[in-house]
Order: C-alpha cells, then structure tokens, then sequence
C-alpha cells in the first residue's frame, strides 16, 4: 500500500471555529443514524435503511471541499451526505419516516434523498446507476458554460460495474469537471474489496482512463477535504476528471437488517471503533488545537437536540394524500396527453392513478 | 396572417422519413440551443442509418457528439444533462442495443421526477429502430417497445409515416419528460408528404385512423401500420371489404378511446404489431379493448405479430416469421367469418 496522504501533512490548521462547526456535523450524523436505527427497529421507518457511522469524517470534508455552486451526487448511503450539506434534519428524518415534509416529499425514502436548492442531486440506489447521470450532469455543465464541478461519490463494490467504466471513460474522453469519490468501508455489502476486486487499490483503476487517482485517510476529514478541494479545484479550472479513494469503515451492518457480522468478526469491529472511530480522531484534533471539552460536549448535546426535534418533527408531519399518489410521475401538462388513456384501464386505475394527479 | 406566412405553413415536401427525422432534429437544434445529440456514430459517420446526415457540419461537435460504444455510459451522460435543463437526444444505433441501457432508462430516467418527488425533471430523449424482415437475425431483429411502453415515468412514440415522424419527434424534444422515439427499420427509405412548417407536432397521446373504414379495425402501430394499410387496400380490391387501421402512433400514454371509437363502429377488430404477442402491445390493446368495446364485439380480438421464436437468419424462415401482409390479411378474413 502507498502511503496515505494525512492531514498533518497538508492541511495548515484551520481556525477553531471552522472546526468545531465541522465537528457538530460529525456528531450530528453519528446521532442522527443512531436514531434512524432505533425508528426502524420500532417500525417507523421502513424500506431499507443504510448507515453510514463510522463514515462520517469523508462525508464531511468531501462536502466541505465542494463550492457552492457544485453538484452532489451520491450513492443509497446518503443521509450522512444530505446532513453535510445542511439539508435539516427534521426533512431527512420526515423522508425516512415516509411523510409530505421529508425532502424528497415521502417519495424516496432513505436511499433517494435530494436537497436541490444545495445542489444535492440525489442517493440513487442502483450500485453503479449514478455514475454515468454524474458524468451527464458535468456535461450539462460544460454546456451551459458554467464552471462548476460534480463530486460523485460511491461504495467501493460499484467499481466493479459496467457502469463505472463506461462513465470514467466518458469522463476522461470529454474532459468533464467531476470528481469520482470512492468510499472504501472495506465492505460490498458482505464482500470484502479483495474477494471482489482484482485490484483491490481502488485508485489505481483510474490509470486505465488515462485519469488521475489517489488514496486518502478517509478518517482523517482534514485530508480528505484537502485532496477532494484541489481534485474538484482540478476539474474546474482544468476541466479534467479525477478519482479519490477514501479509506474507512462501517460500523453498523451494510442496512440495518444486517447485523453485520457473518463476513468479519466482531474483534475487527470492535478495533475499528476503538482504534479508528473518525469522530474520537477529530475530537483529540481540536483539543489539541486548545477548543474545550465543554465546547465538544455542548455540540454533542446540540446534535442530540437536532435528532431529537427531527423525529418529532417527523412524527408531525403528514402523510402524503392518498390524492396525490400520481403527482410527479410526469411534467405538469401531461394529463392531457394521458387523457385517452383512461378508457379499459385495469381496474382502479382511474381512481388510484387518473385522478390521483397523474400528469397534473 | 400573410399570403407568404399561409403559404410557408402549408408547405409540405414530399420525404423519406429518415429525412423528415433529419428535419425535425435540425429544426430543433436551430430553435433551441440546449438540444444537443449524442450516440454511436451520429458525427462523422453521419448515422447508422443516415438520419444525423450533415448534422454534425451544421452544428459542430459539441452538438453531434460521436460516443464510444458505450450505451450505459451516453444514455445516463443524456440523463445527467437533461436532469439540468438540457435537451440530449440520445441515437441507439437499433432497440437491440438499448438493452444494454436499460438500467439507465428504467432505473433512472422513468423514476427521476417520481423518486424525487417531482423536483427534478429528465426531458431526454431516445431515438432508436425496431424490427425485423432484414435478415439481421436473432440478436438485431428485436422489438421491444412494449417493455418501455409499460414503464411508468416513461412515454412512448412509435410514428409509422415521415409525417409523424417528424412530428413525434419535435414534440418529444418539446416534452418535459424522457421519450422513447420508437423509429424502424424497413420505413426509413418510405416516403410522404411532411408539413415544412417548423411548428408542426403530433400531440404525443394521440392515435390516427390512417384509413377510413367499415367493417373490421385494424389497430397497429410503427412498421406495422405500413403493412396494415397495404392490406386494406387489398381487402378494398380484391374482396370489397372496408377495413380501417389505426396507427397508435403513441404507446404511452395509449390512446384507447381511438381504438374504441373505431371497434365500436367496425365490431372487429385485428392487432398487428412487429414484436412477440405475447405479453405484447397487442396483448394490451386487445385487454382494453374488450373492457372498453364489450357489447359492440361480434367476433374475438384478434392478434398477429412475429413468429415466438430467435428470428432465423435463412431468409425463407424470416418470411415466414414475420406479421406479413398475407398473414394479417389471413387474421382479418378469420375475423369476419371468412376464412
């Protein structure tokens, strides 16, 4: 293994305050999929349900390397990402609980979470599915002259799709501006890299595009944020794509349904979460750097606060109207094109579908 | 309006309908800059089957972008750029190759205004050729519209005349929401009359009755309608019987009130398409057919499409196979009680 990029040796110290903003989202995330956890096991969340503790130190430093103006795209472990990027997490929680405020409207669910106005185009829950859409929305970039970047992430089994190397070849071919952020928990599902990957150094694939690759700590926020800001101020400024591959790990199972111990022992978690816990590693950064105890355990309890209103935000809100099963399905407009369409319609469909705001 | 304005919006030329494509798509990217086309070999080579010709002259390679044999890839890169606003119309050199991409397209493009709760569009568009009867055998002789045609999220246009297939085709590129372009094969080369007006669209959702007639419908839809209409003339010559055909021209959204309008009147009725029946857009129209026209019915549904089997490469055998002329002429006698 190469060396690994950290943060001691590129990043300056950044002020207190940036940090311990940095560092209330870590605890927030951490919190707020504790929750999620709890919810789904008392049956109010639903679907499948895929936590990211353990994560949250590359989710929050590849969000914090994004400009304003850049796009997100993600993979179905995406409630950390819509956190990061300050999506409130009374509507995460309100979309995991299936309800009208959720962000998604209570038509997503955990895996399809969006915040368009912060440029957060989606958890898709196909492995691999999101790649070439990434690859898309940088080409929409580049033609509607903008120069902004897209940060994709990925789960290090959706490098073994099709899909992944039909994008990154486009992506180097037409010198699109996106960054491909390889999330390597060490686990596809219950399949370790090295018993799915030929070339279990995710980065190295990159080569094979003619495309710059690199591995970072992706415990250490700090040197992710730093190598995924110059990759992304790469594929701005340069329009040239590149991949990063941060290593971390899951600490839950790979949803909430998997206990997450069949494929490693519970010996191999336990390490990680007293050797390699992302959240202990930035608290000792900022002691360290002189912020009190008192500050990190008023964010902790902040963050306990924020989860605790967001399920009880969630709990409020309603569920969708029966009414509107079939809003959004089509542009508003096409039920005019629809309207032919209800004569010998299986049976209900006219109630559950036609009248149900179908192309409305 | 002016003499000259009257004039130039009744103008019509008589074209092939690769050439009413070429039209629609260089009317369009004349009009609008976001509409852009990508596909295998839509540039330089000019088409697979010449429909981008000098395209790529006009507009230049940002505009006509030639992709690697990459459908996944350049179907989701279209579905990327429509998710912000951007207007791809993706080429799939023919049907059997957007399987390759069928995750994009199912997946991804039919759910992205749903999953999203209706805050993301996907105004793509998919232009590709169905059918068979070119002895391209079992691989490239597939037609598979009904499997998007019963996708939710999606829409589906199949245009069976230059008319409507430059029509169809401005509209999909006018629509909000991912179209599948459904082209053929074997009418390419065929000719009509096609309005010059740019404006010119056929309302997606909308059926045709392509011919006028009495005593039996035939409901088709693509390269079937073509053989669809050669029989009604047929049945007109040889056998004095009235046939109507109507062209679905739409998949989804299905005009059944059409298809209704015209069994209720005909009481018969023979569905014709170029793909497997089975669980077939044939298989769907005659379902709403006996839903909607119960009490008008004097004879059972009828259904005629390609043979259930890999199409054989030997050209008898592909005869054979295909919904020929014969055979639908064959299906219509059966209905009327003449056979």
């Amino acid at each position: 293994m190469p060396p690994l990029r950290n943060s001691s040796q590129i990043a300056p110290p950044s002020d207190a305050l940036q940090l311990l903003a940095q560092y209330q989202r870590l605890v927030l995330i951490r919190e707020f999929e504790q929750e999620a956890e709890r919810q789904y096991k008392a049956a109010r969340i639903g679907g499948y349900c895929h936590l990211s503790s353990g994560q949250e130190a590359c989710t929050v430093g590849a969000v914090d390397a994004m400009a304003a103006c850049d796009l997100l795209v993600t993979g179905y472990r995406c409630h950390g990402f819509a956190l990061a990027k300050g999506t409130p997490a009374a509507l995460v929680m309100a979309e995991l609980f299936g309800r009208r405020d959720g962000c998604a409207r209570g038509r997503g669910g955990s895996m399809h979470l969006l915040d368009v106005e912060r440029g957060f185009l989606g958890g898709w829950g196909i492995v691999g599915g999101q790649l070439p859409i990434a690859a898309g929305l940088a080409l929409g970039l580049v033609r509607q002259g903008s120069s902004s970047a897209v940060l994709c992430e990925l789960g290090d089994g959706a490098v073994n799709t099709g899909a992944w190397h039909e994008a990154l070849n486009l992506a180097a071919l037409w010198h699109l501006p996106i960054v491909y952020l390889i999330i390597n928990n060490e686990y596809g599902m219950g399949t370790k890299v090295e018993r799915a990957s030929s070339q279990p150094e995710l980065y190295r694939r990159a080569a094979a595009f003619g495309m710059h690759g690199e591995r970072v700590d992706g415990n250490d926020l700090l040197a992710v944020q730093s190598a995924c800001e110059r990759l992304l101020t790469r594929a701005r400024e340069e329009r040239s794509p590149a991949v990063l591959e941060a290593l971390t790990y899951r600490f839950r199972g790979h949803s909430v349904a998997d206990p997450g111990i069949s494929y490693r022992s519970e010996e191999e978690i336990e390490e990680h979460l007293r050797r390699h816990d992302p959240i202990l590693a930035f608290e000792q950064d900022l002691l360290s750097k002189g912020v009190e105890p008192q500050q990190l355990q008023a964010a902790r309890e902040s963050a306990a606060r924020s989860v605790a209103e967001a399920v009880s935000f969630a709990e409020r809100s309603p569920a969708p109207e029966l009414s509107s099963l079939a809003e959004g399905v089509y542009a508003s407009g096409s039920d005019v094109q629809f309207a032919r369409m209800r004569l010998g319609s299986p049976f209900g469909e006219q109630e559950l579908v036609f009248d149900a705001g179908l192309g409305r | 309006m002016s003499a000259a304005q009257l004039d130039r919006e009744q103008a019509e030329a008589n074209l092939t309908y690769r050439e009413a494509l070429r039209l629609a798509l260089r009317e369009e990217m004349a009009r609008d800059q976001r509409v852009f086309l990508l596909g295998e070999e839509v540039g330089l080579f000019e088409g697979a089957y010449k429909v981008s010709a000098g395209l790529l002259a006009e507009f230049g390679p940002d505009r006509v972008r030639d992709t690697p044999i990459s459908e996944a890839g350049f179907t989701g890169a279209g579905i990327g750029a429509a998710m912000l606003g951007q207007r791809p119309v993706v080429e799939i050199m023919t049907i059997n190759f957007l399987l390759i991409a069928m995750d994009q397209v199912i997946n991804h493009a039919a759910k992205i205004r749903a999953m999203f709760g209706g805050q993301v569009g996907c105004p793509l568009v998919i232009r590709t050729p169905n059918g068979a009867g070119n002895q391209l055998t079992a691989q490239h002789s597939q037609c598979f519209e009904g499997w998007f045609a019963g996708t939710p999220g999606l829409k589906v246009v199949a245009p069976a005349s230059p008319a409507d297939a430059k029509g169809l085709l401005k509209a999909a590129i006018r629509d909000e929401d991912p179209v599948l372009v459904v082209e053929n094969l074997s009418i390419y080369k065929e000719r009509g009359e096609v309005p010059l007006d740019p404006d010119f669209l056929v309302p997606i959702g909308r059926a045709a009755v392509a011919r006028e007639g009495s005593d039996v419908s035939i409901v088709a839809h693509s390269f079937a309608t073509v053989r669809a209409l050669a029989v009604a003339d047929r049945l007109a010559d040889r056998r004095d019987i009235s046939a109507e055909v109507v062209d679905l021209r739409s998949l989804r959204p299905l005009d059944v009130q059409t298809v209704a309008d015209s069994v209720s009147k005909t009481n018969r009725a023979v569905c014709v398409e170029e793909g497997w029946p089975s669980y077939g857009v044939t298989a769907e129209i005659a379902a709403r057919i006996q839903h909607a026209c119960f009490d008008d019915l004097d004879a059972p549904v009828e259904r005629v499409g390609i043979a259930e089997v890999p199409l054989p490469y030997a050209k008898n055998l592909e005869l054979a196979a295909v919904p020929s002329e014969d055979r639908i002429e064959a299906a219509v006698l059966h209905t009327l009680g003449l056979s």
